[in-house]
């Protein structure tokens, strides 16, 4: 094989499936134009972007996360929505470090022949990110900063997926 | 040495990102290492620990050796 074809068709590889953490701010939107412009076949994609939601009195959101245990879990729901639902791509991007309000934390964002595989595989994974995902939260207010504890909430979401 | 990482609020206990501790270490020999107000959380079941990037299923089975990690996981906060 040579070395062009090789690199080829790991870009090709790689539009339909951008899994990623960024320690910086994103612009969601370019990663869901790729996909978008990924492949032919593709007759519906649905995004979810999560931002930083202002107030609350919260002046900042800190993301910490575990190298060796976060992006590959991630790689694993990517697999499990691949497995799961009949999709063409998925971007599945997630913000570390520190944040601000408006700022873009998480983009999920499939692409299908059909609207439903899209739309569920992008609640699916969002989720198991905000449930399941090796992420560790703290909030800074006004008398400093406060992990974030998990919410009774994102179990009962997860439920939802248990079949 | 083992190197021992603290996530989220044991983070906060453990007083340092990281900790460097003699190797080998079982896990009473970490409990008995590490600052009191973090050994004493380390028992609950909603702590995890992976040695090497990979999850325990039963704690007390760790085995540390010389230039080993093991993360110490609070419950997830959510994405």
């Amino acid at each position: 094989m040579t070395k062009s074809r090789c690199s080829r068709r790991f870009r090709g590889a790689d539009r339909l499936r951008d899994i990623r953490l960024i320690d910086a701010p994103f612009d969601p939107n370019a990663a869901i134009d790729t996909l978008a412009m990924a492949s032919p076949d593709i007759g519906g994609i649905a995004s979810f972007v999560g931002k930083v939601r202002a107030g609350g009195g919260i002046e900042a959101l800190e993301l910490t996360h575990y190298e060796p245990l976060t992006l590959p879990g991630m790689h694993d729901l990517a697999d499990r929505a691949f497995a799961r639902f009949d999709l063409i791509g998925l971007v599945m991007l997630h913000r570390v470090g520190l944040m601000h309000p408006g700022e873009p934390i998480v983009c999920v964002s499939a692409a299908a022949r059909h609207r439903r595989d899209a739309l569920a595989a992008t609640d699916f994974c969002m989720d198991h990110l905000k449930s399941a995902a090796w992420f560790w939260k703290r909030e800074k207010r006004a008398d400093g900063w406060h992990w974030i504890e998990p919410r009774a909430a994102d179990h009962n979401d997860l439920a939802r997926w248990q079949t | 040495m083992v190197t021992v990482v603290p996530l989220g609020k044991l983070a906060d206990l453990a007083g340092a990102p990281a900790l460097q501790l003699p190797a080998p270490l079982d896990w009473a020999g970490l409990k008995a290492a590490v600052p009191e107000a973090l050994a004493a959380v380390l028992d609950d079941p909603r702590n995890r620990i992976a040695l090497n990037g990979a999850l325990l299923a039963d704690k007390g089975t760790l085995q540390a050796g010389e230039g080993d990690e093991i993360a110490l996981l609070p419950p997830v906060s959510g994405g």
